[in-house]
């Protein structure tokens, strides 16, 4: 009986050091299992390298000299920083260019794009134009492409242009999955 | 054959590095075919309706074969979800994803300790982590029933397309047109991917949010 008292005092003891210890980890920000282990220390500042939203447009859009500042510029700032180099781009690609498939001028669109953030719907059909919904979302069977090359050379119509408007790769060259994780094992 | 893989990789990675033109692959000089690299994203409407994946891919353009087996996520560096749930462009909540000792850990979404360029991690806002999935293997996924978040994070196919070769040869002024049928210049390449399913409850329910994703370094 005593030493069945021992015992329970010595795990009674135990559970509250544990508690103890497990307190002292998470002041230096160790993060816990949901049993309350801690796992690894996940201390320290990380700054921005790297960003993108909508498809290709640090690549098409920013001139050689600004690629880098573009992916370090928070896009609250990208629209005062861009819009206006963002238009001329589009103009020296399309030297042509009034109005899109969107209805959008060329101050318009590039507002538009300047600001580069992905709009995702929460209510309903995700897509970034299955050719009822606009920039909904972007789903891994999207032809983006075609998308952005409609937008920037099609005109009005989407008519104009129509050697520049497909690039006649219009699917993976791997099936999507219906399910988690979606996207096909690696070759 | 494994011989002419190879060329073909070290082809590719050539005529990528020279044009610097994709969805976002190598688009930049200070991140070009680094660990912090982001290729692509994509945020749709899950199998399960009342979820959003979140997909984010690193370190383009990999080969079959060692160059896919051999690259792995960088432990300094965080990939970050971004998700602004007021349209004015700066982020309400995020997600942080970190490599540790062969996994992903996962974090969020949450509202972050500041916004903007620098980030630090609110270790509570653990929500899940998933053996990072390796090189032939069968990918690992985690599924929380606490949080209802899924994840999955090792190598995958590059789900982008594009005739990226010969859009770069309309912009060098060398053609007037693309081909029909046009070549999937990402045919055959693998990325580094994450990908993260989230209920739409822990992003504000219903409406629009504006999201973009982030590589950040320590």
């Amino acid at each position: 009986m005593k030493s069945i008292k021992i015992l329970l005092t010595a795990t009674c003891l135990s559970v509250f050091l544990f508690n103890c210890s497990e307190d002292d980890v998470n002041d230096r920000n160790f993060a816990t299992s949901p049993e309350g282990e801690p796992i690894e220390q996940f201390d320290g500042t990380y700054t921005l390298e790297d960003q993108m939203a909508r498809p290709a447009i640090n690549t098409v859009f920013v001139n050689s000299g600004s690629k880098d500042t573009f992916n370090t510029t928070l896009p609250a700032d990208m629209g005062s920083a861009f819009q206006s180099s963002f238009e001329a781009k589009l103009l020296a690609l399309n030297p042509g260019y009034t109005t899109n498939a969107l209805g959008l001028d060329a101050a318009t669109f590039t507002t538009v794009l300047a600001t580069d953030v992905l709009t995702v719907s929460l209510d309903g059909t995700t897509t970034f134009f299955d050719g009822t919904n606009v920039l909904t979302g972007r789903t891994l069977a999207d032809d983006v492409i075609n998308v952005e090359l409609l937008l920037i050379f099609g005109g009005p119509m989407g008519a104009d242009n129509p050697g520049l408007t497909n690039d006649n790769v219009d699917a993976n060259d791997k099936p999507f999955l219906n399910s988690f994780p979606y996207l096909a094992s690696p070759w | 054959m494994k011989k002419l893989k190879i060329i073909l990789g070290v082809g590719l990675l050539a005529v990528a590095g020279y044009f610097t033109v994709a969805a976002d692959h190598i688009d930049a000089p200070a991140v070009m075919g680094g660990s912090s690299d982001i290729t692509d994203y994509f945020a749709f409407q899950g199998q399960d309706n009342n979820n959003i994946v979140f997909v984010a891919n690193v370190q383009g353009l990999l080969a079959p074969g060692s160059a896919t087996s051999s690259a792995t996520f960088d432990e300094n560096v965080m990939i970050e979800f971004n998700i602004d749930t007021n349209a004015d462009a700066v982020e309400d909540l995020v997600i942080q994803a970190v490599p540790r000792d062969g996994k992903m850990y996962f974090f969020g979404p949450y509202q972050p300790n500041s916004t903007g360029i620098s980030s630090t991690i609110k270790s509570e806002a653990l929500a899940t982590s998933v053996n990072i999935s390796q090189y032939g293997g069968a990918a690992a996924i985690s599924n929380s029933s606490v949080s209802g978040i899924k994840a999955f994070a090792g190598p995958r196919d590059d789900p982008f397309f594009f005739d990226f070769a010969q859009y770069s040869e309309i912009i060098a002024g060398n053609a007037t047109s693309f081909n029909n049928p046009g070549s999937d210049t990402f045919a055959g390449t693998n990325v580094m991917s994450i990908v993260v399913e989230v209920p739409k409850a822990l992003l504000g329910g219903s409406g629009s949010i504006n999201t973009w994703v982030e590589s950040k370094r320590k």
